[in-house]
């Protein structure tokens, strides 16, 4: 394992880090998954891959906290986050459904220094998402876009059904460094060459993922766990390989 | 009173005392790892401990199930905020295996077999407080929580608890780990909250 990038903690962050964060939009991305773009007054930047802690505070007094991913590359004092929700959960349905426009909740980081893309490493990326696990690899995506390089980058993107794609119409227009994979587990689109399924290795060898690439594989668990012994087995390094996992 | 998330109530937590400020419970079981889940075969599996001054002792497989087992239930907490209680482990005591060992050290270091690395005080894996364990629940540990064996430290935060562990190296200083040299907090205290380096 190579040395991870520490967690930058510029700026004075008040109260034990937590900084007032006004929501400014909420954009539905699937039936479930929201986008939330908050301003956060002060708010350090951050690095692509990163994610953040959300608090919610309750008349009584009641606080719980959750982590968020951060979908967007660093913009000022504006802060973007994916948020799915969870049915039955206790923090994601308020904040997919019910936070008012213009209210507030309390906001810290960033935080995490190992699933983060920098820009320093600027050799060709695999980005392999697994639902909302696509929402820090589209900020990388982003980020990358924003740099000047050749270098190829792979989006393979597994959902239950076409009307769970995040980011639709922006995948869509792809700029020509990119290109984006789309899997079907379920429920594959009408016309659709491959059957709905999880992924393969067959999957994997169809990508133009050449050797060297530097891996980010993001999602539930189980999507996690099965994609990176695919690309273990597909010859790509142990330590190449980088993994967040959602519950 | 707050003017913070106006409308959200919460939910009433039936665990009050064993939940850390920060935390909330869990039913599930999550998985967090910086890399893909190595598979490690038991008949190719050694526990070492490594006194510092040159001095080794190692297990393998049969050996290390050989020793004194223990059965702790632990409540676990693990930095992104989720705890679970009353988890039910099968182990072997780290007091046994540093019975004995003459030593100045004041530290381990916790290595795996993908190369993660922990650092923690001696006392905090002597008297009773941690394990080296190789079932949960009744079953054999599965590799994505750690399998064939992980370190329990319960009282730390979970990291603390590396997966797939190959032994520990005692050290007189105290050398960060993997997340520790990468922003989280160097001892990791649960109850006082101790996540990253600003805390």
């Amino acid at each position: 394992m190579a040395t991870p990038a520490p967690i930058t903690t510029a700026g004075p962050a008040p109260s034990g880090g937590w900084r007032p964060a006004r929501l400014e939009q909420r954009e539905s991305r699937t039936t479930t998954g929201r986008t939330l773009r908050f301003s956060v007054p002060g708010w350090p930047g951050h690095l692509p891959g990163q994610h953040v802690d959300v608090r919610l505070t309750a008349d009584d007094g009641y606080q719980a906290v959750r982590s968020y991913s951060l979908a967007a590359p660093a913009d000022g004092d504006t802060v973007e986050l994916g948020v799915q929700a969870t049915t039955g959960g206790e923090v994601s349905p308020y904040l997919a459904e019910e936070l008012p426009v213009g209210a507030r909740v309390e906001m810290k980081g960033p935080l995490g220094g190992w699933f983060v893309w920098d820009g320093t490493f600027d050799g060709p990326l695999l980005l392999a998402a697994g639902g909302s696990g696509v929402v820090p690899l589209m900020a990388i995506l982003r980020a990358r876009r924003r740099v000047r390089s050749d270098a190829p980058c792979t989006l393979l993107y597994s959902v239950r059904t076409p009307d769970d794609v995040w980011y639709a119409d922006e995948l869509a227009a792809a700029p020509p460094f990119l290109s984006v994979r789309i899997l079907h587990t379920r429920q594959a689109p009408p016309g659709s060459a491959r059957t709905a399924g999880r992924i393969t290795s067959a999957d994997l060898d169809a990508l133009p993922a050449p050797p060297g690439s530097r891996c980010y594989v993001c999602g539930p668990t189980g999507f996690v766990e099965h994609t990176s012994d695919l690309l273990l087995a597909a010859g790509h390094p142990a330590d190449l390989i980088r993994t967040e996992r959602y519950g | 009173m707050t003017d913070f998330s106006p409308g959200f109530r919460g939910r009433t937590h039936a665990f009050e005392g064993r939940l850390p400020p920060g935390q909330y419970p869990t039913e599930s079981f999550p998985v967090l790892s910086a890399g893909p889940t190595p598979h490690l075969a038991t008949d190719r599996w050694t526990f070492t401990v490594t006194d510092g001054t040159g001095g080794s002792r190692s297990w393998n497989w049969d050996e290390m199930m050989a020793l004194p087992q223990e059965h702790p239930t632990v409540d676990i907490h693990c930095v992104t905020r989720w705890s679970k209680f009353d988890t039910r482990w099968q182990g072997v005591s780290l007091d046994v295996l540093l019975d004995g060992v003459d030593t100045t050290a004041g530290f381990v270091v916790a290595e795996s077999y993908d190369g993660y690395t922990t650092n923690l005080p001696l006392a905090d894996v002597t008297g009773g407080k941690a394990w080296v364990a190789h079932s949960f629940d009744g079953f054999a540990l599965s590799p994505e929580h750690g399998g064939p064996a992980r370190l329990l430290v319960p009282h730390l935060y979970f990291w603390k608890s590396a997966k797939w562990v190959k032994g520990v190296r005692l050290t007189v200083r105290n050398e960060p780990g993997f997340w520790e040299a990468a922003g989280y907090h160097d001892y990791g205290d649960p109850w006082r909250e101790q996540r990253t380096w600003s805390d």
